[in-house]
């Protein structure tokens, strides 16, 4: 499998890339916890209060299935270096599967709230004072934007999990699929962030 | 020293790939074609915001309207700003004369992700168009100044949301630049080179390829606030929902001041190429060199609050602030006496770029000093917004990085083009630049300690001999300017050829061909000695 | 500059991932279990200071940390540092007005 352009091809340039753009994939998440610390600092009581109307139940769900998903795309990983095709397709499926239901739960999640009139800009929020306002407007912003690189981060699985399938990724060449875990695991350190400062700040 | 293989390889201007015309350049990842491309960009918006500029001046020549109202003034100042920080100075140096110089200086083929190289060059002509459609789409054009402070930016009737959306495009291709550079000097660096023997304009590129991606992040998601604030009124920014705008200048600036380090790191890792080479003597103190640019990008990092001292911040982050302020200034103080040193019992040899050289050592210590008095928390509560302030930036940002970028678009032109440079419209052109340089901002030193305010289309007449004398600074200023770039554009056609070192300069692009070949080097060079090794 | 052999080769065993996965879910048990005892401010002190243990555990096994360069890891902490520094620096203006 070792053709000519394999010389040129430079794995480990390739995965301190990745690293190096994971940075500012923490620092524009960062900017934002910046905003929480200020707004939190500002306004205890009220963002301890509306922390209590988020459900821990559905948050530490949401957590679990997450830390599952960043194990299975981590077994994926070491499927591959095996020679396991199928194993490694059969965890990136599931790792795909997890990221899915996560989304669900943020679907009916924010569903609740909406239907509450609890979202950004709503008449109702605002005349509940300014600490829930800021409260619910960083909930939804942070677990908004959160959600975005929960999607592209399976776009990008998607991806691999084809080129896989095609051999195109495989035991000597699987920089790639190992650059995609490193996305999904950054995905999930942002929520083990989010997770207690939201949901369990009561 | 080149090395000829018996066969004369095409240079990367005559290279026959894949596409012809047109598309051998828009889709070439070859990142001198790319460098070139920028520059061309570059120059472009460089020339609509000079313009823009020279209009302001002239409006601000005479009391009361002069050539336009209040509203188009602040659509002026508001377009100036941000095509010359996101469009120019900030790409500058490091997307053209990075781009460029960079694999070759240590001895590489290209940059470590060719691909996204060009992709950055998209993006950053995607940013600029945003920026324009703001201009033309929408109600009125976008007037809250570059630095679109909250509430205003998202309560005025100007159009917003192109131009922050344009910002961030152009956030991200910087990033990518960066991203880009720090890999490649990583891991492509010629066998020998070690990281104590690149030269220092690569080693100013790393501490501004790490500023590019740590610190735009942060102007980026403030940016997508704003925007959040304007379409579903979120609150973050709002102070009728509970936010603070201040908290929006400390998010701002926080990129901003950062910025800065951007734009005068690559420019000092250029005069520092010049001032050697044209010594014809070793860079004086290069570890201390390399040691102060890191150090200039990592505690820039915590000053921006110098941006904000009458906003209204607690009296401990005013005092923290001033301090780091001035703590920075040492760095950059080193350099300064580096490369006077690096000059004292050298062989000077008087060509351009050196000149520009010369130049840039002068206003960039007029700009910063300067920086200093407004750092000084007693001085800044009189001389904010004021014309101190522009008088102050236009030194150190358009004298700092706008001198370098001269001084480095004649010093490499030989090497990029394969040709030499008119000498003497050159130099006529650097001196009117000069002397426009200095007539246009000195008076508004004096004119800030008076109390003019900046971003005002109208002033007292007491402010007016110094505005009149200004304007007639930016007249001298654009001919010049335009001799510098017409003697550039004629010299492709009419200059001679140059040779590979017509400098005698002693780092590695002096040792291909000018212009150098599509792989740069016919085979990898081994390096063994350091940078300027001149043999004293 | 090839890659050398422990960073193409090294392969972490299905087990130790499972065992670090179980350790995240029982760390993030606990800090559930925690935040429903009162503590004050000291809750969300332990519970943060259980969320940097859990990310301990990501970045350096299932992001493969503990086996990459020192720089690697160097450049996450200074990340985090400077992250810190500027919630930090910025507090100093809203703690002390």
């Amino acid at each position: 499998m070792n053709k000519p352009a394999d010389i040129h091809r430079d794995d480990e340039a390739s995965k301190t890339g990745m690293w190096l753009f994971l940075f500012t994939e923490m620092l524009l998440f960062g900017g934002l916890f910046v905003v929480y610390s200020v707004y939190r600092y500002i306004n205890p009581t009220a963002f301890h209060l509306a922390a209590h109307e988020l459900s821990v139940f559905i948050g530490t769900l949401n957590t679990i299935l997450l830390l599952i998903s960043s194990a299975t795309i981590a077994m994926s990983i070491t499927a591959i270096q095996k020679k396991n095709k199928k194993l490694a397709l059969l965890f990136l499926c599931i790792t795909l599967l997890l990221g899915l239901v996560f989304l669900i739960n943020k679907y009916f999640e924010w569903g609740d709230h909406i239907k509450e009139h609890i979202y950004p800009g709503s008449a109702i929020l605002a005349l509940r004072g300014q600490g829930d306002v800021l409260f619910y407007g960083l909930y939804f912003f942070m677990t908004g934007l959160h959600a975005l690189h929960i999607i592209i981060g399976m776009i990008f699985i998607g991806v691999v999990s084809v080129l896989i399938y095609k051999d195109k990724i495989n035991s000597g060449n699987f920089q790639l699929h190992e650059n995609s875990g490193l996305y999904w695991h950054l995905v999930d350190l942002i929520w083990i962030f989010l997770f207690p400062l939201f949901y369990l700040i009561t | 020293m080149s090395t000829h293989k018996g066969i004369e390889e095409p240079s990367y201007l005559d290279y026959k790939g894949k596409y012809t015309g047109i598309r051998s350049w828009i889709l070439s990842t070859d990142h001198k074609r790319i460098a070139l491309l920028y520059l061309f960009s570059i120059m472009t918006f460089f020339i609509i915001g000079a313009t823009l500029g020279l209009l302001m001046k002239f409006e601000l020549i005479a009391p009361g309207s002069t050539i336009m109202d209040a509203k188009t003034y602040n659509a002026f100042f508001t377009l100036h700003g941000i095509v010359m920080i996101f469009a120019v100075v900030i790409p500058g140096l490091p997307a053209v004369f990075g781009n460029f110089l960079l694999p070759i200086m240590i001895g590489a083929k290209d940059v470590a992700f060719p691909r996204l190289n060009l992709f950055s060059w998209y993006l950053y002509v995607i940013g600029v168009l945003l920026v324009l459609i703001s201009q033309f789409a929408g109600q009125q054009a976008p007037d809250t100044g570059w630095t679109f402070y909250a509430p205003y930016s998202f309560r005025t009737a100007g159009n917003m949301l192109p131009a922050i959306l344009g910002a961030f495009v152009l956030g991200f291709s910087s990033i990518l630049t960066g991203l880009n550079f720090i890999v490649t000097m990583h891991r492509m660096r010629a066998p020998g080179m070690t990281w104590l023997k690149m030269p220092l304009f690569p080693w100013t590129l790393y501490a501004t390829g790490w500023v590019q991606l740590l610190a735009t992040p942060i102007v980026g998601i403030t940016l997508l606030m704003v925007v959040a604030e304007k379409t579903l009124h979120i609150g973050f920014f709002d102070p009728t929902l509970g936010g603070d705008p201040i908290l929006y200048q400390h998010l701002f600036w926080t990129y901003s001041h950062p910025a800065v380090y951007i734009m005068i790191l690559p420019a000092m890792g250029a005069i520092s190429e010049i001032i050697s080479t044209h010594s014809h003597k070793t860079l004086f103190g290069y570890k201390f060199m390399v040691a102060s640019a890191l150090a200039i990008a990592f505690v820039g990092y915590f000053v921006w609050g110098h941006h904000m001292f009458t906003s209204g911040m607690s009296g401990t982050a005013l005092y923290t602030f001033s301090l780091l302020t001035f703590l920075v200034a040492i760095p950059s103080a080193i350099k300064v006496f580096n490369w006077i040193s690096t000059m004292y019992k050298g062989s000077i040899d008087l060509q351009t770029p050196f000149y520009w050289a010369a130049a840039f050592l002068f206003v960039f210590m007029v700009g910063g000093f300067s920086g200093l008095i407004l750092g000084s928390l007693a001085a800044n509560v009189h001389l904010h917004n004021t014309h101190f302030v522009v008088a102050h930036f236009h030194f150190i940002v358009f004298g700092g990085t706008g001198f370098a970028f001269f001084g480095a678009m004649h010093y490499w032109y030989p090497k990029i083009t394969g040709k030499m440079y008119d000498t003497t419209w050159a130099n006529i052109g650097l001196i009117l630049f000069f002397v426009g340089f200095i007539t246009l901002y000195s008076p508004m030193f004096y004119l800030g300690i008076k109390g003019m305010p900046r971003r005002y289309f109208d002033y007292d007449a007491v402010f007016h001999a110094g505005n009149i004398i200004s304007t007639m600074g930016s007249w001298i200023l654009y001919s010049g300017l335009g001799i510098i770039i017409l003697n550039l554009f004629a010299s492709l056609k009419r200059g001679i050829p140059a040779p590979s070192d017509p400098w005698g300069g002693k780092t590695l692009e002096w040792t291909v061909p000018s212009p150098p070949p599509l792989e740069n080097f016919d085979e990898t060079p081994i390096v063994t000695k350091g940078p300027y090794d001149y043999n004293k | 500059m090839e890659p050398t052999e422990s960073e193409t080769h090294h392969i972490i065993p299905y087990r130790t991932l499972l065992i670090v996965l179980s350790v995240l879910i029982t760390l993030t048990l606990i800090s559930v279990l925690v935040t429903q005892i009162s503590l004050g401010t000291l809750t969300v002190t332990i519970a943060l200071l259980i969320a940097a243990v859990k990310s301990s555990f990501v970045l350096r096994i299932f992001m493969h940390l503990k086996f990459e360069s020192r720089f690697l890891a160097s450049m996450v902490v200074a990340v985090i540092l400077i992250i810190s520094a500027v919630i930090f620096i910025t507090l100093l203006d809203y703690l002390y007005r």
